[in-house]
């Protein structure tokens, strides 16, 4: 197999409120032998929240982005669901209306840059699944995590709307998704099955209204809890800076201590490649990641 | 001869009487099943073969009515338009058939919907206009206008957005996804004059679009494909457009990114947060961020990166903005 390159979209939080996000995809792509350019021209995708307030100006500020990626005559690889969504949702809005994409493109032409339509754009973790192969991940594996029981949260954008999935990412069933078990599976770890894996954190709700985004991510803690889960498995840092660095106020929220450790993809991904906690920036987690 | 495909498939059904019943139960029917069956033929096959009692909403069987909507193995689905080999493919060959909401039953799939009901009559869903009692000329509505609905207008009624959005689970006061959709549907129909007093009511927070955690579970439950999230993004800027939008942290927090980006390119999280909570109102956050710092996960203000290349973007978003706030 020839060796992977991609494009790497990092999104804003990977160089902010959570670090070890970066470092551990960096880690874990070396340790698979990937190679991931960094994306260090682009903006942020604007979250969800910027298309609410002026879409014309989010969908522009996502083609140039993806523009960068076309440079390089790569395929852009995400590490934010919201991110991925955001900027395959851009992809498929401009290769599907000549209009539209004219209209942007006749922006970015004013920056020198044109919007072409001629990359993909995929979530790291379908990177993993459909490009690498989790046969080819389970021969790497150094120190499988048996007798640790995961539980994987998907994270809404990755999943949802699945038309848009189908085309541009993994091309998940929401309501059946099955990549992240696979990728436990190769890592020796047991899956847990809880109904709440492909439900909302409700991070983006958290400013305005607390109390549902608590109520949506005690749910799914308490789901995962009471299924023996050891430690919660997530490809999303919006999902990650919810039931990690807000775990104490969802406690609250519920009623019940939750005390569950919550990994990013790659920092579960890197344990198992045999990769030192300080290489996936384990430091950083505010849960204790206390079954290493 | 292309061979007629059978299966064998159990259902386990939710069963509940609320006039005899304490607690609803499970009941398990197996049948053979044949390729073209739909959910409402099980539905049907189960009150007919098994047990007369069994009760179900149903009536037009051609997918308009919106009666028959119930959920398997958690997926919402219109009975009559969902095909039980599609499902037993995605699921097995057992399927747990339930209403809608599993809170709300009176008798096994029937659910009380006054919930529903309500939220929806709140919006005004109705076309609001001065009409002649003697018009003088037709009121023609143009192709590119009639567009501008997005098909909304073809919203059935069933629910199914609405019984599967996470918000209206944990908060009582939210409109929904099938409410605001039909808010969306007259606001953006030409012969309407209630647009201002209906973006009031669905700017309301709590209550109104603000309150979308943006899940996208309403685009995937409705069965006439209509994305309500996508309605509920054009009414975030039917506010912005309109003017309506007031100065709280739900419009900073969508207003708060471009400034942001602007700047740096990359978001400035900590800078969000200030901007839209406001300096007292930040403050609430001091715990988190205290912890956050403790960790390496803050960012000070003087270290904050930037984009390569922030003339383009500063260039970008000077040219490209549509909306003022």
């Amino acid at each position: 197999m020839s060796k992977l390159r991609y494009a790497l979209y990092t999104g804003c939080t990977a160089k902010e409120s959570t670090p070890e996000l970066l470092k551990s995809t960096l880690a874990v792509a070396e340790a698979l032998d990937i190679e991931l350019v960094l994306l260090d021209e682009a903006s942020c995708c604007g979250a969800s929240h910027l298309q609410d307030f002026d879409d014309f100006l989010s969908l522009t500020l996502n083609a140039r982005n993806i523009c960068y990626a076309e440079k390089l005559g790569l395929t852009m690889v995400t590490i934010c669901n919201t991110c991925q969504l955001n900027t395959s949702m851009t992809k498929e809005r401009l290769d599907n209306d000549k209009a539209l994409k004219a209209k942007v493109n006749q922006k970015l032409n004013e920056i020198g840059l044109e919007y072409k339509g001629n990359v993909e754009v995929k979530h790291f973790l379908y990177a993993l699944i459909d490009d690498m192969g989790v046969e080819e991940i389970a021969k790497r594996v150094k120190r499988p995590l048996k007798n640790i029981n995961i539980a994987p949260f998907y994270g809404c954008h990755n999943i949802r709307p699945s038309e848009l999935q189908k085309k541009n990412n993994g091309g998940e069933n929401p309501y059946v998704p099955d990549s992240l078990e696979k990728l436990i599976d190769a890592i020796g770890g047991n899956s847990i099955d809880y109904a709440h894996k492909n439900k909302c954190c409700g991070f983006h709700v958290e400013l305005q209204a607390p109390k549902t985004a608590n109520r949506l991510s005690g749910d799914a803690m308490l789901d995962a809890m009471d299924n023996n889960a050891d430690v919660v498995v997530t490809p999303c840092p919006l999902c990650h800076l919810r039931l990690d660095v807000q775990q104490h106020n969802i406690s609250k929220e519920v009623g019940r201590d939750i005390d569950m450790p919550i990994l990013h993809l790659p920092q579960m991904l890197g344990l198992a490649l045999g990769l030192f906690p300080e290489d996936l920036g384990l430091e950083h987690n505010i849960t204790d990641i206390n079954f290493v | 001869m292309k061979s007629y495909k059978k299966r064998r498939l159990i259902f386990n059904v939710f069963r509940f009487n609320s006039e005899t019943d304490h607690l609803p139960y499970y009941v398990k029917y197996e049948m053979e099943v044949s390729q073209d069956e739909v959910v409402l033929d099980i539905l049907n096959r189960i009150k007919w073969e098994f047990d007369g009692s069994f009760s179900y909403r149903r009536s037009c069987r051609h997918g308009i009515c919106g009666s028959c909507a119930i959920k398997v193995n958690q997926k919402p689905v219109l009975s009559c338009k969902e095909n039980v080999f599609h499902l037993a493919d995605m699921f097995g060959e057992e399927l747990t058939l339930e209403p809608q909401d599993e809170k709300r039953a009176i008798k096994d799939m029937v659910i009380d919907k006054k919930n529903f009901w309500q939220k929806y009559s709140s919006v005004k869903p109705f076309l609001v206009a001065e009409v002649q009692s003697h018009p003088k000329k037709e009121n023609i509505v143009v192709q590119e206008e009639a567009d501008e609905l997005d098909e909304a207008d073809y919203c059935i009624q069933c629910g199914n957005c609405f019984y599967t959005c996470p918000v209206v689970n944990a908060n009582d006061d939210y409109l929904g996804p099938a409410a605001l959709l039909k808010a969306f549907r007259f606001n953006t129909d030409v012969r309407d004059e209630n647009r201002s007093q209906r973006l009031d009511i669905i700017n309301e927070p709590g209550a109104g679009v603000w309150d979308c955690v943006k899940c996208y579970e309403c685009a995937e439950a409705c069965p006439k494909e209509l994305s309500p999230i996508s309605k509920i993004t054009k009414l975030h800027n039917q506010i912005f457009e309109d003017g309506k939008a007031l100065n709280n942290v739900a419009t900073r927090h969508a207003i708060g990114f471009k400034s942001s980006i602007q700047k740096h390119g990359i978001l400035d999280e900590g800078e969000l947060v200030r901007y839209s909570e406001g300096n007292i109102g930040v403050l609430k956050h001091l715990p988190e961020a205290y912890a956050m710092w403790k960790k390496g996960k803050i960012v000070m203000p003087w270290d904050m990166p930037k984009s390569k290349n922030m003339d383009e973007i500063k260039k970008l978003v000077d040219i490209a903005s549509t909306v003022d706030f």
